[in-house]
């Protein structure tokens, strides 16, 4: 590891990065910026970067505005109901799959993969009529079961792809000594599949955090998350860019905060465990 | 191996994903196929079924039998053409500047530096903002052609600030996709460039092999994997690219071909035409997707 790295070139490095870096982060950070700032600057040539007058008026406004708090509180429902639903149905297949294989395991995985393949067009027609029909347009109960069937595969998949590297050799041991299988489920599997199925929660929390066609497409107001409250700011009236950069804010934090840890999860879920 | 009652219990187990995969999979597509069949529109009592089978309408909906009328309408619809072009446009440059600046990006991420965990983190950001608010961040703080910081730069250096909404807006959303795919992109090359064998990389040094072909021959074939698999990946994703054409309203000229499908549908109520755009649509996502299956099959064997 202790690879000899001249401290110039070190130094150097270290500049080009951190100006890249900051030019990608840039439009993030000029929100969070702009989200403090009153709406006459937000608009001023040229920009302050530092130096305005600071105000947290902008997060009042907007939670009095357009009730943040209730479209915030779908997208934590939406995101962790359709997550948890999702784990209870997945959990046991991928157990299945992972330890105990039968010829059509494989096949089965890729054709459970080919699901997600589809694109959300092809169904929008028919369940958006069928939600109609059942009166589920803007209902949390029917936004949730659509995310929790989106990303069921990838859910099924990485959970597979963590249980399979459990070491086999410890169930048989623990079979030997004759545990039952809800005792080998319950003290052997369980503890060592807990940080597998923390990471699939995390991944899959920022996927249908973030999930913008199905929540366009099917809520309006009741059950509409965040990507709803702030696709209601691109109509003209509701153009004002410190209440915007508030409400973004807002609506980003989170998530950049999980993702922050959830990183390897990203890379390992969305390939499908292809790259790890 | 595995006991007669594990194997029984395992089929169980399985079951439920298996049983709500196929009716996720199978019942929306089977309506879709059928409704790319009929005459069906939401709103109008369907004038075009009374015109072509007076008095003998399909059902009470006002559905009649189309044939393949709704194919050839939407595949000769200009508007069709139009949107398969957007929707190519998009993937190919998203996908060209996503592998190249990923490659880049991941490159300088895996040198040595200070605050380089902050760094990764901020370069990873664009990927998890939700696609809407990138949309109308980029439409408004950065590219208004009035007030947004480019316009700003622009003015800066003295040249005319451009409207990237009325001039560009094919610019535009490559631009504001891109901002969000390239991260996806660095992340997964950073993370196959990091198990790369370090024995290899320090063999390389001692022999003072030159960065260019240590790059060329050790570095680029052992990410041709990874790429291929961003390639793959971030194709299914781009063809389904929506919110930000939506949010920013450059449907009309920026439009794709979930978005024309979403016209089709949703705005213009005519639900047979929707249908058969979205058939065509997952028609083209299926040749995509073989390859990729084909990819990671491999890999399951492995």
């Amino acid at each position: 590891m202790a690879r000899a790295v001249s401290k110039r070139r070190k130094l150097i490095v270290t500049v080009l990065a951190w100006s890249i870096g900051l030019l990608i982060f840039f439009p993030i950070l000029w929100t969070i910026l702009t989200s403090f700032k009153s709406e006459g600057e937000a608009i001023e040539l040229p920009p302050k970067f530092l130096f305005f007058a600071w105000t947290t008026e902008n997060y009042a406004v907007v939670q009095e505005r357009s009730n943040y708090l209730l479209f915030a509180m779908n997208s934590i429902l939406l995101a962790l109901g359709s997550t948890l639903f999702a784990l209870v149905i997945a959990i046991p297949s991928a157990w299945a799959m992972a330890f105990a294989p039968g010829k059509r395991t494989k096949d089965l995985l890729m054709w459970m993969l080919s699901t997600k393949m589809m694109p959300p067009v092809g169904a929008l027609i028919p369940l958006y009529l069928i939600f109609r029909d059942f009166g589920l347009l803007d209902t949390r109960g029917g936004i949730i079961t659509v995310l929790m069937l989106l990303n069921l595969p990838i859910i099924i998949w990485m959970l597979y792809t963590y249980f399979k590297e459990i070491p086999g050799e410890i169930l048989e041991a623990s079979r030997m000594d004759g545990a039952s299988l809800g005792k080998e489920l319950l003290y052997v599997l369980t503890p060592m599949a807990i940080p597998g199925i923390a990471s699939t929660l995390l991944l899959n929390i920022i996927l249908a955090w973030n999930e913008a066609f199905w929540t366009l497409a099917l809520t309006t107001k009741d059950a509409a998350p965040l990507t709803q409250f702030i696709a209601s700011y691109s109509s003209p009236e509701g153009l004002f860019w410190a209440k915007l950069s508030a409400a973004s804010t807002m609506a980003i934090a989170p998530i950049l905060v999980l993702g922050w840890f959830a990183q390897k999860q990203l890379v390992r879920g969305l390939t499908f465990g292809a790259v790890k | 191996m595995a006991t007669q009652q594990t194997r029984a219990l395992g089929k169980l187990a399985v079951a439920p994903s298996v049983f709500a995969l196929f009716v996720w999979m199978i019942v929306p597509l089977a309506m879709t196929i059928y409704f790319s069949f009929l005459r069906y529109n939401l709103l109008d009592p369907n004038i075009a079924c009374s015109l072509m089978h007076p008095g003998q309408l399909f059902d009470a909906e006002n559905r009649c039998l189309a044939g393949f009328s709704n194919y050839t309408y939407f595949l000769t619809d200009p508007a069709f053409f139009k949107a398969m072009g957007n929707s190519l446009i998009l993937v190919g440059w998203v996908l060209g500047i996503s592998v190249a600046g990923g490659t880049l990006l991941a490159l300088l991420l895996d040198q040595a530096f200070y605050g380089r965990g902050f760094v990764r983190i901020m370069m990873i950001a664009p990927f998890l903002v939700m696609p809407t608010v990138s949309a109308l961040v980029w439409k408004n703080m950065m590219m208004n052609p009035v007030s947004g910081f480019l316009a700003y730069l622009f003015k800066l250096v003295g040249l005319q600030p451009i409207d990237w909404f009325a001039h560009a807006p094919m610019t535009a959303v490559v631009i504001m996709v891109a901002w969000q795919w390239v991260p996806f992109a660095t992340l997964i090359l950073l993370t196959s460039l990091q198990s790369l064998d370090e024995e290899q990389k320090e063999a390389a040094e001692m022999d003072g092999t030159p960065p260019l072909s240590y790059f060329w021959y050790i570095v680029l074939p052992h990410l041709i994997r990874p790429m291929t698999v961003v390639i793959l990946i971030e194709t299914i994703f781009l063809l389904n690219v929506f919110a930000e054409i939506y949010v920013t309203g450059t449907g009309g000229r920026a439009g794709n071909l979930p978005f024309l499908v979403y016209q089709y549908g949703l705005i213009s109520n005519d639900i047979g035409g929707a249908s058969a755009g979205g058939i065509i649509a997952v028609i083209l996502a299926n040749i995509v997707a073989f390859f990729l299956m084909r990819m990671i099959g491999k890999n399951l064997e492995a």
